[in-house]
C-alpha cells in the first residue's frame, strides 16, 4: 500500500436533509401554505398551545397539523380535538423530525387547500436544531416554570429559531418569573428575536401571537405573488 | 442524542468518496461548527460504532472545532465569539446576527491510500 496522502472532498454531512427540506419549502411556496415549525423541551406546553393556535385560527383559517412523538399517538388524539387535520409521526428511538419524515408524512395531504401547517418535533432542545424541516418560520417555546436561563443553556437552538414564545404565563407569579432576565437571555443568544409571552390555557396573548401568524402568511404570498 | 445518526452519514460519505476514488480510507477529517448541533463527544464515540462491518472500519475521525465568527457591522470586520451564549461583537459589543462561521458539519478531506 503506498502512503497515505491528503484529498479534499468538503461533502456536507447533513446535505440529504437540506436537498428535501429546499424542495419542501418551494413546494410550501407554490401551494401558498406557511409552515410553523415548534420546538421545546418536553413538557413545555407545546401540545396546549398548538391545540389551541388550531382552534383559534380554524374559523378563519384552513389549518393543519403534524406532531412528531417518540412512542404514542396521545398528542394527535388531543390535537384532534380542535377537528383540524392532524397526522402523527412517530419517531421510535429518534429524537427529532427530519426533513424526509415531513415529505413522507405529507405525501398524500394537498397542501393546497391549505392556510397554515404546523411541525410539532419532538420534544427535544438538542437534536432538532441540526435539521431543517423547510419551514417558514421556527418557534422555540419555553415555559416560565423551566428558569429564565434556558436559552444560555441551549443556545443553539434558540439561535436557529425566528420567533421565542414563552409559555403558561398564568404560573409566572407562583414561580416568580423574572421576566426582563427571561428576555436579556434570548436576546444574548438570538439578537433581535421577537418574543410572546402568553398563557395557551388562559388565553391571554394569544391575540398578538395569532395576528402576528396572519400577518406572516400575507407577506408570504404577497412575495409568492410578485 | 443524534450523534449515531450523523456519525452514519460521515461513514456513508466516505464510504461513497473511497468507492469513487478506489482508494482505503485511513482517517476522515471533519469540520465541525461550534452551532452545528453536534456534541463532539458523544459524534468520536458513535463514530467507532458506524464504522463497523464498513469499509471505514478501523479509520480515525479528526475533528476540526469551528468557532462562531460573526460580522461586526460596526467594525465592518469578521469577529470570534467569545462564547455561543452572547452574540454580541466582542470589540464593541454591538449585537449582530451575521453568522459567517460556525453551522459547518462538513467532512472536508481523507487521508487515503491506493
Amino acid at each position: 500500500m503506498s502512503e497515505p496522502r491528503l484529498v479534499e472532498v468538503r461533502r456536507n454531512v447533513l446535505k440529504q436533509n437540506d436537498v428535501i427540506a429546499r424542495a419542501l419549502r418551494e413546494q410550501f411556496r407554490s401551494a401558498g401554505v406557511f409552515v410553523v415549525s415548534l420546538v421545546s423541551s418536553p413538557g413545555a406546553g407545546k401540545t396546549m398551545f398548538l391545540e389551541k393556535t388550531l382552534t383559534q385560527l380554524q374559523p378563519r383559517y384552513r389549518v393543519a397539523a403534524l406532531v412528531g412523538d417518540l412512542a404514542t399517538e396521545n398528542d394527535a388524539v388531543r390535537l384532534a380535538r380542535s377537528k383540524a387535520p392532524v397526522k402523527q409521526i412517530t419517531t421510535g428511538t429518534l429524537c427529532h423530525l427530519e426533513a424526509a419524515m415531513v415529505q413522507n408524512a405529507l405525501c398524500d395531504w394537498d397542501l393546497n387547500t391549505l392556510d397554515f401547517l404546523f411541525i410539532e418535533n419532538v420534544g427535544n432542545l438538542v437534536c432538532p436544531s441540526s435539521y431543517d424541516l423547510g419551514e417558514n418560520l421556527r418557534l422555540v417555546l419555553m415555559s416560565v416554570t423551566e428558569g429564565e436561563d434556558k436559552p444560555l443553556k441551549y443556545p443553539t437552538i434558540f439561535n436557529s429559531a425566528d420567533v421565542a414564545v414563552v409559555t403558561k404565563n398564568e404560573l409566572a407569579d407562583a414561580v416568580e418569573f423574572d421576566w426582563n432576565a427571561a428576555r436579556t437571555s434570548i436576546q444574548a443568544v438570538r439578537p433581535g428575536m421577537q418574543i410572546f409571552r402568553l398563557s395557551a390555557k388562559t388565553g391571554a396573548g394569544m391575540e398578538e401571537y395569532l395576528s402576528f401568524l396572519v400577518q406572516q402568511l400575507a407577506e408570504q404570498r404577497a412575495v409568492a405573488h410578485i | 442524542m443524534h450523534e449515531l445518526s450523523i456519525a452514519m452519514g460521515i461513514v456513508d460519505a466516505a464510504v461513497d468518496e473511497s468507492q469513487r476514488r478506489g482508494v482505503h480510507v485511513s482517517a476522515v477529517h471533519l469540520r465541525l461548527g461550534a452551532l452545528s448541533g453536534v456534541v463532539k463527544d458523544a459524534l468520536m464515540f458513535s463514530y467507532e460504532v458506524a464504522c463497523q462491518d464498513t469499509a471505514l472500519q478501523g479509520s480515525q475521525l479528526i475533528v476540526e472545532d469551528v468557532p462562531v465568527i460573526v460580522f461586526c457591522p460596526q467594525c465592518q470586520q469578521e469577529r470570534k465569539l467569545a462564547s455561543v451564549q452572547l452574540f454580541s461583537c466582542p470589540e464593541c459589543g454591538l449585537p449582530t446576527m451575521d453568522v459567517r462561521h460556525g453551522k459547518e458539519l462538513e467532512v472536508f478531506a481523507l487521508e487515503v491510500s491506493e
